[in-house]
């Protein structure tokens, strides 16, 4: 292995910790996609639409001389009405059908919010500018801009806080009780259409706050929604539905992942890479499943 | 019977004459035969075999890749061809033109072939919507990949060979009408041959329980990947034409275009009606006019149309035009109806 990326231990520990820091954002959104593929059963493909729209929230913030930093509290706010929005009009007809039909039905509304946000926010890419300055470590040779920092530990504490409110609060519990038999809970007197509307809204309010940390950390553009999706969904596969520390985990996986396929096979290749990835871990799972089948037999 | 010949023999006469009836419409045309091959193919997966696929875009812009590059390397070398972009500095003889071209098919179809034939293992075994992301992702990382090749144009594009000068000007429209309005026969005639044997009631099997399928002795991922490859062929062949068609290929807007063409099949054969013969292809005539016609309307507002078009569609209208029509007329697809049983349904509702 000849990559200069082996070679200089600090280039290493730079990707490693620039992959663990961004891992933390996407097991941030893959939660929220667990959440909801557990309640529902739905997969939703413009989950990464919705980040970006949580993005342009804070950026905007930016623009009108708000720092940024108050979009973490701002978008989660509008992008639960959004969500919500989103399921009374759209998912609460396709929430108990074939969930081939919600995959294409969220495709839609993905395409929807991408050509909607390309025509409101224009098709450049942007960045809230944070000003929050860079850490240097180990003689300046990794540099760590602080607003990474400042991302991964507000992910941490809005992850940390859903975790006690599923388990404390009463609309907590109904959606867990919903998760496990929605029937049941209905006849216990859960009103689920109310659950899967707060489910879907609570999503949609965590992709806002990714949305708005990414606009600080990295850059924003109406057309980079996917990806984010499918990061999210490699990571729910990965880790299981309702395994959080496992969400975590992979979700700094995947981010180191990217960090090194970014250095050694080149920027250009780092999506390709990561959708690449996505197709292993399916083909592995499935070989590994069907030993599992053969055994069982 | 005797009317179904009449019927077909209709439709391949006003084929055959459509370019001279409407000759402003000839590369329209042959893009809906395009989009009638596509629709067609989607249908054996996602209709018969119950396989929701996003990748067959996969193969379609593997076989426009294919036939331009072929076309070109038979002749020139392809790093400079690229290289020299929109500027000309090879011209192909219009001889060399129709055998690259042909050549150039031929390869545009068998290599998806084995491709699907390969992948089909690992990827089939996957089921519901598993295969649907796994198929979203290969068919989006082909596109990223392919982007970041240099030798077929990498971020910039690959121009296809510009048709050569035979004479006339109406040879070009003529010449790709023809060959997509060839693929489209041979299409249908395979897949309505393929629909009248075993096969198709072993894919119905698969689509309805495919573990009771193997429970009763189908090998069915045998048939799943034969499925997989009859489409691959014909999406192979589609995208060969297409690239010829359009004359410049983009890794991401053009061959991989899975926001656009992937898409748009599932949606046509779903509008058509999937799981049935003639369900795609009327979903793609109708898809293609709305499309044309309205596009022009939308200006800008295409996607957003696109977008509001998929979720209607798939919420209020999943069964599609032909489920429709049987649902209405259901003596017409040879189903025998007790009239006071229908009454009572419909009152029911």
């Amino acid at each position: 292995m000849d990559f200069l990326i082996f070679q200089v231990p600090m280039l290493t520990l730079q990707a490693t910790l620039d992959g663990v820091l961004l891992g933390i954002l996407f097991a941030l959104i893959a939660y929220g996609m667990a959440l909801q593929w557990g309640v529902m059963n739905i997969i939703n493909i413009a989950q990464g639409d919705l980040v970006i729209l949580g993005g342009y929230i804070a950026y905007f913030m930016y623009l009108w001389g708000i720092h940024p930093a108050w979009g973490v509290i701002v978008s989660p706010f509008i992008m639960y009405f959004v969500g919500v929005g989103i399921y009374k009009l759209v998912i609460n007809k396709v929430v108990d059908r074939d969930l081939f039909i919600s995959i294409l039905a969220t495709f839609g509304i993905s395409i929807l919010f991408m050509q909607l946000m390309n025509f409101a926010f224009g098709a450049d890419v942007v960045l809230a500018n944070s000003g929050y300055g860079t850490t240097m470590l180990f003689d300046n040779s990794v540099t760590l801009p602080n607003s990474k920092i400042f991302s991964a530990f507000i992910s941490i504490i809005f992850a940390i806080g859903l975790v006690i409110y599923m388990k404390k609060s009463k609309l907590g519990r109904a959606i867990r009780a919903t998760a496990q038999n929605a029937r049941a809970a209905k006849i216990l007197g859960v009103d689920t259409e109310k659950v899967y509307a707060a489910t879907f809204g609570i999503n949609a309010a965590l992709c806002g706050v990714a949305g708005a940390l990414i606009s600080i950390t990295f850059t924003i553009h109406p057309y980079m929604g996917l990806p984010y999706t499918i990061r999210s969904f490699m990571i729910v596969i990965v880790a299981g539905l309702g395994n959080l520390p496992g969400v975590a985990m992979s979700g700094m996986g995947l981010g180191v992942f990217e960090e090194f396929a970014d250095y050694i096979l080149g920027t250009e290749f780092r999506i390709g890479s990561v959708f690449l990835l996505l197709v292993l871990i399916l083909v592995y799972r499935r070989f590994k499943l069907s030993r599992k089948r053969e055994y069982l037999k | 019977m005797n009317k179904n010949i009449i019927l077909y023999a209709a439709i391949l006469i006003f084929g055959l004459a459509a370019p001279f009836i409407f000759p402003a419409f000839k590369v329209q045309l042959s893009i809906l035969c395009v989009l009638i091959v596509l629709a067609l193919t989607w249908n054996i997966q996602g209709g018969e075999m119950g396989y929701n696929t996003f990748g067959n875009i996969l193969f379609y812009g593997l076989g426009m890749y294919l036939c331009a590059s072929v076309q070109v390397g038979m002749f020139f070398p392809l790093a400079e061809w690229t290289e020299s972009g929109g500027e000309k500095t090879f011209v192909h003889t219009p001889e060399q033109f129709f055998q690259g071209m042909a050549m150039g098919l031929v390869v545009a179809a068998v290599v998806p072939t084995i491709v699907a034939g390969l992948i089909g293992y690992s990827i089939l075994g996957l089921r519901g919507h598993y295969f649907a992301i796994c198929t979203l992702g290969l068919g989006v990382a082909a596109g990223e990949i392919s982007g970041g090749i240099e030798i077929i144009g990498a971020g910039q594009g690959f121009t296809t060979p510009p048709f050569p000068d035979v004479g006339s000007l109406e040879a070009r429209g003529e010449f790709f009408y023809f060959l997509s309005f060839m693929a489209v026969v041979l299409t249908f005639i395979t897949v309505k041959s393929i629909y009248s044997t075993r096969f198709k009631l072993i894919l119905n099997a698969i689509r309805d329980n495919e573990d009771k399928a193997e429970a009763m002795g189908i090998q069915t991922m045998k048939y799943k990947i034969i499925g997989w490859m009859i489409s691959a062929f014909f999406c192979g062949l589609a995208g060969g034409i297409m690239g010829g068609l359009v004359g410049y290929i983009d890794s991401t807007d053009v061959a991989f275009d899975g926001r656009e063409m992937g898409v748009f099949m599932v949606l046509m054969a779903i509008l058509g009606g999937k799981g049935t013969l003639w369900g795609p292809v009327i979903g793609a005539t109708v898809f293609h006019i709305f499309k044309e016609g309205f596009w022009t309307f939308f200006l800008g507002w295409q996607y957003v149309a696109l977008g509001v078009l998929i979720v209607v569609i798939v919420i209020y209208f999943p069964e599609g035009i032909m489920g429709w029509l049987r649902e209405k007329y259901p003596e017409r697809f040879g189903e025998v109806v007790d009239e006071a049983d229908r009454k009572a349904q419909v009152e029911l509702k």
